[in-house]
């Protein structure tokens, strides 16, 4: 009885070289698509949601096959599934950072200085202007 | 007598089954789920690094790209091939820890800790070379090329802290085959009548090799926002 239940767990090799075979043709696949610009002129998103995409495909690839993901009990997938899932909420802290240009918060479009503190206005005044705020912020 | 010799040959015909749990199922589950336990808090670890890097590279992403052409793509793919040969022989490993086979575990283990050891050669070979060229965040660090040498310096900020730490995950992987090896080369019970320690071993060791799976193309392979390469 326990030799049948953990015999079913030893998988052949061919499905780990095939894994393998899978991670380097993906590998690849991300070499070249670095190297090719996709989607119109001015922006990267197009390769970088490619090379995300082919990074996920290879991480899931050795989590299932690999780390035996596939063939695990039902507890042991909702860790897994759990623990990726956490990162994904990185996404609700990206739309704060996106969202803040639409704030009213003055400075924020200003040149690359330091983080600042929010009651900074306060300062204002006495602060050196750059030439970019001088020069592009200063037209009516 | 009989009947407690009856009680622990139904119980324990596993010589890997601890009294504390029901039957080996449960022990190899709670192994598992013990480890993932702990990979999820390594996915929030690295989570962190990798929510600091998304934000400065979505705000600097010509600067990024300008830092990035000094990494070597070469290297780097040279290493993402040596991590990606050392799971499938870490897989290996668990493989014939399965099948009892002594010998092909300590070989596949070797083979390894071999691929460990080259990888950090490539990389302190790539660090080097960045120290070389005063390319280390601090008062020393130089940059004559296009961009903002303060992105630039947040860019190699950011590269050393999650490379570095991912090498030193290598390291602590490098000592663990090593134990799990020793034990292998013993013939320790723990690990000879019971293949789930090696396949722990094995869990954190592909999660090593999942975090250079992202690591490489977001350092390496940075795109140029146009077809003319800027």
């Amino acid at each position: 009885m326990s030799s049948n239940h953990s015999d079913h767990h030893i998988l052949p090799m061919r499905v780990y070289a095939m894994t393998l075979i899978g991670l380097f043709v993906l590998m690849g696949a991300t070499l070249l698509a670095a190297e090719v610009h996709i989607g119109p002129d001015g922006t990267s998103l197009y390769n970088n949601l490619v090379a995300m995409l082919i990074a996920i495909t290879k991480a899931t690839l050795v989590v299932l096959f690999f780390m035996h993901g596939k063939y695990s009990t039902n507890l042991t997938k909702i860790f897994i599934i759990l623990g990726f899932a956490w990162v994904s909420l990185m996404t609700l802290i990206l739309a704060d950072y996106g969202t803040r240009r639409f704030e009213p918060v003055p400075g924020w479009d200003r040149e690359i200085e330091s983080a600042l503190p929010r009651d900074f206005h306060r300062l204002e005044e006495h602060r050196p202007k750059s030439e970019f705020e001088v020069n592009v912020r200063a037209r009516p | 007598m009989a009947a407690l010799h009856d009680a622990h040959a139904a119980h324990g015909h596993d010589s890997a089954l601890h009294h504390q749990f029901e039957d080996i199922e449960q022990q190899n589950e709670s192994y598992v789920v013990g480890m993932w336990a702990f990979l999820v808090t390594e996915v929030m670890f690295f989570g962190a690094l990798f929510l600091a890097y998304t934000l400065y590279r979505w705000a600097y992403q010509t600067d990024f790209f300008y830092a990035a052409a000094e990494l070597d793509r070469t290297l780097g793919a040279v290493n993402t091939t040596i991590l990606l040969i050392s799971s499938f022989t870490m897989v290996l490993a668990v493989h014939f820890a399965q099948l009892k086979n002594k010998k092909a575990v300590l070989i596949n283990l070797a083979l390894t800790v071999g691929a460990a050891v080259a990888f950090l050669g490539v990389k302190s070979v790539e660090y080097k070379a960045k120290f070389a060229h005063h390319l280390y965040p601090g008062p020393n660090f130089e940059w004559h090329g296009e961009g903002n040498p303060n992105v630039i310096q947040l860019f190699y900020s950011l590269y050393f802290v999650m490379t570095g730490l991912h090498a030193i995950h290598i390291i602590i992987g490098i000592i663990a085959i090593g134990c799990l090896a020793y034990l292998h080369f013993r013939e320790a019970p723990s690990v000879k009548d019971d293949f789930v320690p090696t396949e722990m071993v094995g869990l954190y060791w592909h999660f090593v090799d999942l975090v250079w799976i992202f690591l490489f193309p977001l350092y390496y392979l940075i795109p140029s926002l146009s077809r003319g390469g800027h």
